[in-house]
């Protein structure tokens, strides 16, 4: 299996990608306008264009929100049908990942379910956020 | 754009559709682009004005000996050609040019010269964001909103199956469709599974092909030999090139921001709409257009298609060519619609709506990244 095809970080992306590495799913929010959290990443806000902007650790908890079961699954993803998914986060903003710890089909995969993130190391830089349904 | 101020004169499209293996991505565009300039009696010398996507303006231009004072290389996937009327129109009003030639070419299926897609490396957006998690192409990311979609409506796999089911109903009306033998829902339902809900026949094909269009001022569209197409209204959005950052997942904004604007323009109401094409790249793709274009109510589109007001015999006939699940699909579709359109209101379709008199041909580029939507007449103003 030729290995996953991974993200780049660049200088404004750089902190999220680090905090998922140190087990943080980091967000931004604007401190000029109306304090709306914001992904992905940018140093400046894309409601107002004010660059008054923080970096937050943000709950990691959504819920599913979307999503499409790859029967043809890419070859760096392996060759089990998976879910290509959209979680809702707490904060508002959406995000494309994977569903893990549970079975890749629709009967598992239910809208609305509640989630949280869990980190999957892939080497000493990058760690991705998957998510995976919250138990009880 | 000033409404009626600019007309097509000539359109077609590649002399074969389907397999063409003896012709490479610019040689489409070239067989497309003759075949119109046949059309409509010009040559080369008469173009002064270039439009294209997938290929470069300068390209296109070089390879027919067009020397343009105008070029548009605006690429914003399949509706890009609806982007170039709407332009071009721009163009000619505002004296750019007086005559635009816009072209289309793709070897979507033989894949002879063609240049793919950038969809960006691993450092842009899409790559850092969405890549990693296994999208492959258009099945997997075009296709990842509509289960909201379905939740919040109440849209069964059925309802989308039932989209393929129609457009092959309309395809066995046309020589030309790619498919057009009868299939039923289960049919669709039985289909090997792409990316579910999505079955194969909800998807659309891949082929090879290309198509022309040529535009002038609606003053000079009288001494041409066809019956000219007026344009009375266009618009054109852009909302995220990342379909996890739509703001809706069961509405496109980019397509409620082109129509609105589109439909402002040529100042119609939607009961005057005759013909209506809606880029058809998934089956869930009509729900959303026939619905942000403000022909039915958010959710109401199911409804709409089961009691086929869209099929043949339909009050608003849609994709009458057989659409990109049946007719063509080259990657880029958006101009097969378009030469839909104009087929429609010149009255030669193989599937004619007797009378049509108004058409709408709305266009979807990259998963819901942008939207372009052209109305036509046929009516001189």
């Amino acid at each position: 299996m030729p290995p996953r095809i991974l993200p780049v970080p660049t200088p404004e992306t750089r902190h999220f990608w680090d905090g998922c590495r140190e087990g943080e799913l980091r967000l931004q929010r604007c401190t000029r306008c109306d304090g709306g959290v914001y992904f992905p990443p940018r140093p400046f806000c894309p409601r107002c264009g004010g660059r008054e902007v923080e970096v937050f650790k943000a709950s990691g908890k959504g819920v599913l929100w979307s999503y499409v079961i790859n029967m043809r699954p890419r070859p760096d993803m392996g060759t089990e049908p998976h879910a290509i998914a959209v979680v809702k986060l707490e904060e508002g903003p959406t995000m494309m990942t994977n569903i893990v710890g549970c079975p890749q089909t629709p009967e598992a995969l239910q809208l609305d379910m509640a989630v949280q993130v869990a980190f999957a190391r892939q080497n000493d830089e990058i760690s991705l956020p998957l998510f995976e349904p919250v138990k009880g | 754009m000033k409404p009626n101020s600019i007309a097509v004169v000539g359109a077609a499209e590649t002399t074969q559709l389907g397999r063409i293996p003896n012709l490479s991505t610019i040689g489409l565009h070239a067989d497309a682009a003759l075949n119109a300039m046949a059309d409509c009696g010009l040559t080369p010398k008469d173009i002064d004005g270039v439009a294209t996507a997938g290929e470069s303006p300068q390209g296109l231009a070089h390879y027919l000996g067009i020397r343009p004072t105008y070029a548009d290389g605006t690429m914003v996937g399949g509706c890009s050609f609806m982007l170039h009327v709407r332009h071009a129109a721009a163009a000619i009003n505002e004296g750019l040019c007086n005559t635009v030639l816009i072209t289309h070419g793709e070897s979507g299926r033989s894949r002879v010269g063609a240049p793919g897609y950038a969809m960006g490396g691993p450092a842009s957006l899409t790559g850092q964001f969405e890549t990693p998690y296994g999208p492959t192409g258009a099945p997997t990311w075009f296709t990842v909103p509509v289960l909201r979609y379905m939740k919040t409506y109440g849209v069964t796999v059925e309802d989308l199956a039932n989209v393929a089911v129609i457009q092959r109903e309309w395809a066995a009306l046309n020589p030309r469709a790619s498919y057009s033998d009868p299939i039923t829902i289960d049919d669709v339902l039985a289909s090997e599974t792409i990316a579910w809900p999505f079955t194969k026949l909800m998807c659309c094909l891949v082929t090879d092909g290309g198509g022309a269009l040529i535009l002038t001022s609606a003053e000079r569209a009288k001494d041409f030999p066809r019956k000219p197409v007026y344009i009375l209204g266009t618009g054109e959005a852009v909302e995220t090139p990342m379909v996890s950052q739509m703001d809706d997942f069961t509405s496109s904004r980019a397509f409620r921001d082109s129509g609105r604007k589109a439909f402002a323009e040529a100042g119609i109401r939607h009961s005057d709409v005759d013909h209506l094409m809606i880029y058809d790249a998934f089956a869930h793709l009509p729900f959303y257009g026939l619905e942000d274009l403000g022909f039915v109510k958010p959710g109401e589109a199911k409804d709409f298609i089961r009691e086929r007001n869209t099929a043949i015999g339909g009050k608003l006939p849609m994709n009458t060519n057989g659409g990109g699940l049946s007719y063509m699909h080259s990657g880029m579709y958006g101009m097969y619609a378009l030469q839909e359109s104009v087929r429609q209101m010149r009255g030669i379709a193989p599937a004619q709506i007797e009378g049509a008199k108004v058409g709408v041909c709305h266009g979807v580029g990259g998963f819901f990244s942008a939207s372009g939507t052209i109305i036509f007449s046929n009516e001189a103003p």
